[in-house]
């Protein structure tokens, strides 16, 4: 009792309010939805070309791409974590996985080659953290560095395009008019919701995230939780390669940088705190519309590609004030 | 030895391992690599570890402090834009030097605002800062080098005292400024303080948050005069150039022992580190190993050096009490 004392004191009051913030994190996604209407109907009034049924399934099939590779960084953030190497393991493994295809064995051996590397990479992420202790932040960042490196190497400065329509698919393909993406989304958000709220293991996650110190003392196996977790965030990058390589029909080295401030905006928009424990894979969702919507309407606007990474970075900055906000100033301090 | 140096082994700390790798790096670069020792080559390198080590100066005062700053590649690389935009448009080198560090000065101020104000995590606030460096660079320049700006920046590059380079005794004047803030004013006590525990600072009626935001601010002004060496050497400007360099100089803090969870490390640890770094790189490049498969294995190198540390550590504190 007497070890538990000092972090016991915080534990009850922590459980309250973790419930508060989880019910205003329901409050938070309707606002999130209203922002949305509210985008879009701007953008339908300023530009004739946002409302036709191309260019929504258009901003969908994108939000499905940032959401696939967002949804593994929620859970790294829900558990108090982060993974910043989602969008270079996305490259290497889009890389690897279009040099697999043109070897012309079949379109699976690149399908496995993507999900086997980008799960290698999250299991070396889990472990840094887990086993070496290092801060989530420095051994992805580091990680990101690493495999961005090996991709650049492995591309030599090439390109490689030109992959079967058979595994295109799975990027461009419609099923009943709606994109296949869209599916995917669809799908990974129903199982990933159900592994969040209605298992075990996924409930740990947010105990992790909230209080990991009370999260180990009730039993939760916290390192091999956090090591599964970076494992998913892995595989979803993989994943997330699959659908890209297969839309732009072209892998390089630098395929994937532009897409992780997008993809850490997109979450954190979504109402996932980065102090960990709340959040969910609807909010990020819903964030990844949001994203989309905006460099959507940047083209649209005719605005030139090189705002975007201003105009990105502007929206994670009023992403994470936001979460501030949300959070209250009180919960912040101790 | 500096007092905080004494402290940290009273309390146990072992001394980092970067002493012996960095010296094994060498003696392995000098007998392993053809051409590594020689007069120009060792000229060369301290050429090459000069921003670095600017860079990596106060990126170790932020990491002391808990934070770091992943948005100095990028507004680096801002700076030497402005810097050459402003020599371009036909104004004198001081002029260029002053809008360079105004520039620096800015993300510098509003990274440590948000940070210690706001107590927002560094690494998404700079990582935010990135974006709108990079963006503001890339629009200013269309994406384009900028070039056409006369000689100044070049010749003040290529100027040396005593047979010293200019870029190398900028670099060492910046370490001899960081390890006096350091170690000998108030500011660098603070520094130690915000990292130990910053909420018992802000407790005991500390005004934490000024000096916190010195820090940033410190490198934002760094960063403005390290733009004038990276111009310098290229005679041109080029919006995304130095983007990554902050990797190097985080490595090279990491490498020299300072911890990003306790306040505590040494500033001469880093310049050990960026003298690893550097020595790396340059028998990389006598190899002709290119530059991204220097990246993977300076990440190598940490996860070396860091598998290390954490060993002896539990080694020592396996028979504590």
């Amino acid at each position: 009792m007497s070890a538990s004392g000092a972090n016991g004191a915080s534990a009850p009051a922590g459980t309250i309010s973790t419930w508060r913030r989880l019910d205003a994190h329901s409050t938070a996604l309707i606002y999130r939805i209203v922002l949305i209407l509210a985008m879009a109907g701007i953008l339908a009034v300023t530009t004739g070309a946002f409302a036709s049924t191309a260019n929504v399934l258009n901003v969908l099939r994108q939000a499905s791409l940032l959401f696939l590779l967002a949804s593994g960084l929620t859970l790294a953030i829900l558990c108090g974590g982060i993974d910043l190497s989602v969008a270079a393991n996305l490259t290497l493994s889009a890389c690897l996985a279009a040099g697999a295809i043109k070897l012309g064995v079949s379109p699976w051996l690149g399908v496995a080659v993507a999900l086997a590397c980008s799960m290698i990479i999250g299991f070396l992420n889990g472990v840094a953290i887990t086993r070496l202790r290092l801060p989530p932040f420095l051994a992805t960042y580091a990680m990101l560095w690493i495999v961005q490196g090996l991709a650049f190497h492995y591309m030599g400065g090439q390109e490689i395009y030109g992959f079967p329509p058979a595994f295109r698919a799975l990027g461009t393909g419609f099923l009943l008019g709606v994109p296949i993406p869209v599916y995917l989304m669809a799908a990974v958000l129903l199982v990933g919701t159900v592994f969040t709220s209605r298992l075990n293991v996924g409930r740990e996650i947010f105990a992790i995230g909230a209080n990991p110190e009370a999260a180990r003392l009730s039993g939760i196996p916290v390192r091999r939780r956090q090591l599964l977790v970076y494992v998913i965030s892995g595989l979803m990058s993989g994943t997330a390669a699959l659908v890209f390589l297969a839309r732009v029909n072209a892998a390089d080295s630098g395929m994937g940088e532009p897409l992780l401030l997008p993809v850490l905006a997109a979450v954190l928009i979504g109402g996932t705190s980065l102090f960990g424990g709340v959040g969910s894979l609807l909010g990020t969702m819903l964030g990844s519309i949001i994203l989309a919507l905006v460099i959507n309407g940047m083209n649209l606007l005719d605005v030139k590609a090189q705002w975007q990474p201003l105009v990105v970075g502007a929206v994670l900055l009023a992403a994470v004030l936001i979460d501030l906000v949300g959070r209250g100033r009180g919960e912040r301090i101790g | 030895m500096n007092a905080p140096g004494t402290a940290a082994r009273k309390r146990g700390r072992p001394t980092p391992s970067i002493i012996p790798i960095a010296v094994v790096l060498a003696l392995a670069a000098a007998l392993g690599v053809h051409g590594f020792v020689s007069a120009r080559n060792v000229g060369n390198i301290g050429l090459q570890a000069s921003i670095l080590l600017m860079i990596s100066m106060p990126m170790t005062l932020a990491i002391m402090s808990e934070g770091l700053d992943l948005s100095a590649g990028a507004v680096l690389s801002l700076c030497s834009v402005v810097l050459a935009q402003v020599l371009a448009a036909g104004h004198d080198l001081p002029a260029a030097l002053l809008a360079s560090i105004a520039v620096g000065l800015v993300f510098g101020f509003g990274n440590g605002a948000i940070i210690a104000l706001l107590r927002l995590p560094p690494f998404v606030v700079t990582l935010a800062t990135l974006g709108i460096a990079q963006g503001i660079a890339l629009v200013l320049t269309d994406g384009n080098a900028v070039s056409g700006i006369g000689r100044s920046a070049a010749s003040l590059y290529a100027l040396a005292w005593f047979g010293i380079p200019m870029p190398v005794l900028i670099a060492l004047a910046t370490w001899l400024l960081t390890h006096v803030l350091l170690y000998h004013t108030r500011f660098g006590t603070y520094v130690f303080a915000i990292g130990g525990n910053r909420d018992a600072l802000v407790l005991a009626g500390a005004r934490a948050s000024a000096y916190h935001i010195a820090i940033y601010a410190y490198m934002g002004m760094v960063l403005g005069v390290a733009a004038l060496l990276l111009t310098g050497r290229m005679n041109a400007a080029h919006p995304t150039v130095a983007i990554g360099m902050e990797f190097d100089a985080i490595a090279a803090v990491v490498l020299g022992g300072t911890s990003f969870e306790r306040g505590d490390g040494r500033l001469f640890g880093t310049v050990l580190g960026v003298a690893a770094i550097a020595i790396l790189r340059n028998a990389l490049d006598l190899l002709g190993v290119e530059s991204s498969l220097q990246v993977v294995s300076i990440g190598v190198l940490i996860l070396v050096v860091i598998v290390i540390d954490s060993a002896r550590k539990a080694k020592r504190t396996a028979f504590a009490p």
